[in-house]
């Protein structure tokens, strides 16, 4: 079998196996896992050995993920299913990172919780299988399939603890507006495909700029559906209303995951779409505009007003949805190593955050209020300095990798003519003090409650290996972004950008579109 | 051929389902809305699919494949929520508020 990794034919099967030789690993690891746990599912040992194994399966996929980067592998025709390029390469790592730290935060947190389910992984193995799926989709029908992959697994993992009443209730709330969005998107995909006749993204692009379409009005409907149906996905204000229940019901691993890694997929996918399919159609920078507008002034405002940790957390990362959307709006050539560079900074900061408050949640972490970390810095310094930096760099604070993320997003902004969109960006920033800082000060500023208020508060040696890589990572990056951000833009600049309509299109080839 | 018209009703079942999932409050029934949803989609595809190539065709089963596992997995949620609450009625669900 002789490859050629800078141009991979992707209608040659041996090409087309080393191309999807990191989705193929997942599958098959996600599959050992399954055989592994059918024979092995009785005891806390079985448990622990089904999570090393997806470990080892999550490095596998990582390493044919390096590989394919490494060689730089690219595509050589244009109208594949599925796009190699540094994307998916970036957001693939990123998808696996998380994977990986979700898992070794899990290992005593299923413990504790006595979830003796190591089925846990194997949905773990499969929902992130669907998100590389989804960065890397290049077709409508890829991009449906990986979401539906994710969602179903996710759906499963909201609701993992059958004895927890609140967790079925997140399962179910997840679960019904979940599918609803489904239907939205997959209308959208469906008159997407009248207007074009096509569901690849590149295609589309091409039957945009030269019949004219774009403001034809099936395509606008479709692209409206697309927005609907990410817009719940990603958790934008107005289709936020399920998020703050769902985190709050799910076990923390799992809340922690689903706004990390489910929310980077969707928004990894989004950018794909818009770029490439919908590049050249002004219409979906305004709709994202208003989206951001409102998701981060929302979300901010009502994360002001809660007690609970952990829905103040949810609300924050309602909030955060919102700066990516900003980022999104500042457009394909600007916006794109912003993008990727603040997906990775709130990745790190907020696993972290929801590894501490599983922590510190023993016997319930639904009720962790924000006064209950009182003291926390006199008996568990460095616990209570991980949670420091994690606040600080959800704020955006100098030094940290949040900050830096937040900077290149205003600079995209400002230099996509957005300015009105980044001063909204700095005074949600400001609002955002008003709930982060409160959190520190307890820590630092209050008396400790009683003498064993944070007696339980365990993570173990593999979450604090967690909580220790994500500090070192936020403060690493936040002092030395430039390897990252060199990342970040070449795999921004490698979406492909739709073809511009040329002026001189003709009406009649409209009608010549076949509808 | 009926183009127009196939696509009429399936805005038309599209809307009755994005309808019934907003204003019914049992959980059985907003599931059977989505489904709704899901299935007039298929309608369009296959109507579309008649002028613009097998691709459409191709999307339902898919879509079908995708909704059946959906299927599954909600059908034991509900019978989760059931057990703990002995209802599926959403009014009566409101442990996470605030």
């Amino acid at each position: 079998m002789n490859v050629d990794l800078s141009a991979l034919d992707l209608s040659r099967s041996g090409d087309l196996l080393v191309a999807l030789a990191p989705e193929l690993l997942l599958t098959l690891a996600a599959l050992v896992v399954l055989l592994v746990v059918a024979w092995r599912h009785r005891t806390p040992q079985d448990l622990r050995r089904a999570g090393w194994v997806t470990l080892a399966g999550l490095g596998v996929a990582a390493l044919a993920t390096w590989f394919l980067w490494w060689n730089v592998a690219r595509a050589s025709g244009i109208a594949a299913m599925i796009a190699v390029d540094d994307f998916r390469f970036v957001a693939d790592w990123l998808f696996l990172g998380t994977a990986a730290l979700t898992v070794l935060v899990s290992f005593r947190y299923l413990e504790r919780e006595e979830l003796w389910a190591p089925e846990y992984y194997v949905l773990l193995l499969f929902a992130t299988l669907g998100m590389t799926l989804m960065a890397g989709a290049e077709d409508l029908m890829v991009l449906f399939l990986g979401l539906e992959l994710m969602s179903v697994s996710v759906y499963v993992l909201a609701g993992i603890n059958r004895r927890s009443a609140p967790a079925a209730e997140a399962a179910l709330k997840y679960f019904l507006l979940g599918a609803f969005a489904s239907g939205f998107l997959l209308y959208g995909i469906a008159l997407v495909y009248g207007a074009t006749a096509t569901t690849n993204f590149t295609l589309i692009g091409v039957q945009v700029a030269t019949l004219g379409l774009q403001h034809d009005t099936m395509l606008l409907l479709g692209l409206g559906l697309l927005l609907v149906g990410f817009g719940f996905k990603v958790a934008a204000v107005p289709f936020h209303m399920w998020a703050p229940d769902v985190y709050d019901g799910s076990p923390t691993p799992v809340t922690g995951y689903m706004a990390t890694a489910v929310k980077a997929a969707a928004f990894a996918a989004l950018f794909r779409l818009l770029g490439e399919a919908f590049g050249a159609v002004p219409a979906w920078r305004e709709i994202v505009w208003w989206l951001a507008v409102a998701t981060m002034v929302v979300g901010n405002l009502i994360a002001l007003a809660q007690r609970s940790f952990k829905r103040m957390l949810a609300y924050s990362s309602i909030a955060h949805a919102g700066y990516l959307l900003v980022a999104v709006a500042a457009g394909t050539a600007a916006g794109s190593a912003a993008f990727v560079f603040y997906l990775v900074a709130y990745t790190l900061m907020t696993v972290a955050a929801f590894a501490l408050l599983a922590a510190k949640g023993t016997g319930g972490e639904r009720d962790v209020a924000i006064d209950d970390l009182a003291g926390l810095a006199q008996r568990r310094p460095w616990l209570a300095f991980a949670l420091a930096v994690c606040m600080l760099s959800l704020l955006g604070f100098p030094g940290t990798a949040g900050f830096i993320g937040k900077w290149y997003i205003l600079v995209a902004a400002v230099a996509a003519g957005q300015g009105l969109l980044a001063a909204i960006l700095v005074l949600a920033s400001v609002i955002s003090a008003g709930y982060y800082l409160p959190v520190i000060m307890a820590m630092y500023m209050k008396p400790e409650p009683g003498e064993q208020a944070h007696a339980g508060m365990q993570l173990g040696p593999l979450g604090n290996a967690v909580v220790a890589v994500s500090v070192a990572g936020l403060l690493f990056f936040g002092v030395r972004p430039n390897r990252l951000l060199e990342i970040a833009r070449t795999s921004g600049a490698s979406v492909r950008v739709a073809p511009a309509v040329s002026s001189s299109a003709p009406p009649a080839a409209r009608d010549a579109s076949g509808r | 051929m009926l183009l127009g018209p196939a696509l009429f009703v399936s805005a038309a079942l599209f809307t009755l389902g994005v309808f019934g999932v907003l204003l019914r409050r049992n959980a059985i029934v907003i599931f059977m809305c989505v489904e709704l949803m899901l299935n007039a989609v298929n309608l369009t595809f296959v109507a579309l699919a008649q002028r613009l190539g097998v691709a459409g065709q191709l999307f339902v089963f898919f879509v079908m494949a995708v909704a059946a596992a959906e299927a599954a997995v909600g059908l034991a949620i509900v019978l989760a929520i059931y057990r703990h609450k002995g209802t599926v009625n959403l009014q009566n669900i409101d442990l996470l508020k605030g």
